[in-house]
């Protein structure tokens, strides 16, 4: 401590220069990030703006940045019948969501904590489905979801996003499942608790953030989801990617209504997404990074 | 696996009984305590069973039939010539050709992008969270929006911002996406991924033993030895994550293309996907389309391969470091 003391005052100059260029490539670096960062976000952003012009500044060459907002865009898709199909997303997401949960998270305690025999190739199977390129099971998947009558159903659905995130969940939960100190479910369990008990009371609550990071995943990818939506839905289960694609089909030259649209399809993911973002390695790595 | 053994040793072992019987009895209850844990994992294995593996044997099937909805009738069993004629189509090569140009630029050009946006970030500066949120947001967007925004208020030919920007370096009203259709297509494809690779590295940069480069710099290193020596073989393994995940992520490419150019014109922006779709939802040739799912199926196992090997290796990396 005293040497620091000493020390310091014989450096205390050529510090200050060194701080001071560096405080000055600092401020030059920070300001490379913001430019870049903002020209990043700017397709969004200006979809967002365009979602608020009327649709004569939506056209202009220059584009128009100065404008008076307007919320008719929005009031125009949301009286053409977008309440159904959003209705139709928020219930695949939230219910693929939920079985998600309730099916791998207890597969992930058992691929982890209390493992298995077999948990390496139970791990490797979960995994290899999510390699699995989507368009070699569309075929069949769509006679069969025909032939027993579930087409434009919306539990269809709710069962594909169930395994196209299943194996994300495992995985992920599992890595969650890892931090949690193996002798703290053996104290418990010691305690006289029942496992189910010692579970639900110690080990859960530890692992309740994990949980909520794999539903925030689960819930960008279902609600984004557009192979299976446009191939096994038409109008009673459409969602909200299938139905922007509509609406450009039918309003391709409106792009102030469209942006809006577009907006409103984007934003609860976005929102999911920035919740999330801490997490959001994890889920997309499959639990490989932190 | 080490816990069922101590489960059984806890066990309070009767001595007075033989050493068969207690060996069944032990054997007994590491079966039943085997298939208590087991409990918890079937639901979800059964579940992924049927879903995934059903339909891909199916496909498989339908892979060997002549089958065209538009002709109810004509099913009949082919042989491999679903397959014979899949490697004779000229379209099929061209978009093969396509999958792979779109999968490997698209991740190259994100993970230099990425690699350099995570440098960006790794530094301290005002407002850094946000910045963060920003770059991360373009991954976020519904796929079929972001193809939206770009094809239209960007790569418009009169009111797009892409030439309004360029106007001054003499570009003028180009029509990029019938004139580029798969780099317009990558284009929106990278931005999106730009961010994914951008976090993957940046976990790696973060992950770096700090000590180890103030020492380097101490000892005189400049920031380029340093970056080239020490930061770019610590990031080696993240990077080839991204590259690897992203390729698995990116050969179910379809929104883009659908939304953007329609795999047109002709096949020139189709992928593999898109291409199937066409073959099987508006020409209705059954079998021939899950030939060609077979196929890509087979070509990605390569790429899957790798893609498993490298979280298996992180994952046992990690659980040896804790």
């Amino acid at each position: 401590m005293s040497t620091d003391v000493a020390a310091r005052p014989t450096t205390t100059t050529p510090l200050r220069v060194k701080r001071k260029r560096r405080w000055g490539r600092d401020t030059v670096w920070s300001v490379v990030a913001w430019v870049i960062g903002i020209g990043f976000f700017f397709p969004v952003l200006w979809m967002v703006l365009t979602a608020f012009k009327k649709e004569g500044d939506a056209y202009t060459d220059p584009p128009t940045i100065f404008f008076t907002p307007t919320l008719e865009q929005f009031r125009s898709v949301l009286s053409s019948g977008i309440g159904t199909t959003l209705m139709n997303s928020a219930f695949a997401t939230a219910v693929s969501t939920l079985l998600v949960l309730l099916l791998g998270v207890p597969a992930a305690f058992a691929l982890s904590l209390r493992p298995v025999r077999g948990t390496k190739d139970a791990l490797f199977f979960f995994i290899s489905t999510k390699m699995l390129p989507v368009v070699a099971v569309i075929i069949p998947l769509y006679v069969i979801v025909g032939d027993i009558g579930m087409l434009d159903n919306i539990w269809t659905l709710v069962i594909l996003y169930t395994a196209m995130n299943l194996p994300i969940a495992v995985w992920m939960m599992r890595s969650f499942f890892l931090e949690v100190p193996s002798e703290l479910l053996e104290a418990a369990s010691m305690d006289g608790a029942s496992l189910w008990t010692a579970v639900r009371e110690v080990i859960l609550p530890l692992v309740s953030p994990g949980i909520a990071a794999t539903a925030l995943i689960c819930v960008i990818f279902s609600w984004n989801e557009f192979f299976f939506a446009v191939n096994l839905t038409a109008v009673q289960a459409q969602t909200i990617p299938v139905f922007l694609v509509g609406f450009i089909t039918g309003e391709g030259l409106y792009w102030a209504r469209l942006s809006a649209a577009a907006v409103l399809t984007a934003l609860p993911v976005v929102l999911a997404g920035w919740v999330a973002q801490n997490k959001l390695v994890r889920g997309l790595s499959f639990g490989a990074i932190k | 696996m080490s816990g069922a053994h101590t489960q059984v040793a806890a066990r309070p072992t009767p001595e007075s009984k033989p050493a068969a019987i207690l060996k069944s009895k032990r054997d007994h209850i590491s079966r039943a305590e085997g298939w208590r844990r087991r409990g918890p994992l079937l639901p979800a294995l059964i579940f992924m069973i049927v879903i995934t593996q059903i339909p891909f044997l199916v496909t498989l099937y339908y892979s060997t039939q002549s089958w065209n909805l538009v002709r109810p009738g004509s099913r009949k069993f082919n042989g491999l010539n679903n397959y014979v004629d899949v490697f004779q189509d000229s379209q099929f090569r061209e978009v093969a050709l396509n999958t792979v140009i779109m999968i490997v630029g698209t991740v190259i050009i994100s993970v230099v992008l990425g690699l350099l946006l995570a440098l960006l970030l790794d530094r301290q500066f005002f407002g850094r969270g946000i910045v963060r949120t920003l770059l991360i947001t373009p991954f976020l967007v519904t796929p079929v929006a972001a193809a939206l925004i770009w094809k239209t208020t960007m790569f418009d030919p009169v009111f797009g911002l892409i030439n309004f920007v360029l106007k001054p370096f003499g570009v003028g009203q180009v029509d990029w996406i019938s004139k580029y259709p798969l780099p317009a297509v990558m284009a929106d494809l990278v931005w999106q991924w730009t961010p994914f690779m951008m976090l993957l590295i940046l976990a790696g940069l973060q992950s770096m033993p700090r000590d180890i480069i103030e020492a380097a710099r101490v000892d005189g290193a400049g920031s380029f030895k340093l970056f080239r020596e020490l930061t770019l073989p610590h990031l080696r393994r993240f990077i080839e994550l991204g590259a690897v995940l992203g390729a698995v992520y990116l050969v179910n490419t379809f929104d883009a293309v659908y939304m953007m150019t329609s795999g047109g014109p002709g096949v020139a922006s189709s992928n593999l996907p898109y291409y199937i779709y066409q073959r099987a939802f508006l020409g209705f040739d059954i079998g021939q389309a899950a030939a060609m799912g077979v196929v890509t199926v087979v070509a990605t196992i390569i790429i899957s391969t790798l893609a498993l090997r490298l979280i298996f290796k992180s994952f046992t990396g990690n659980e040896e470091a804790a």
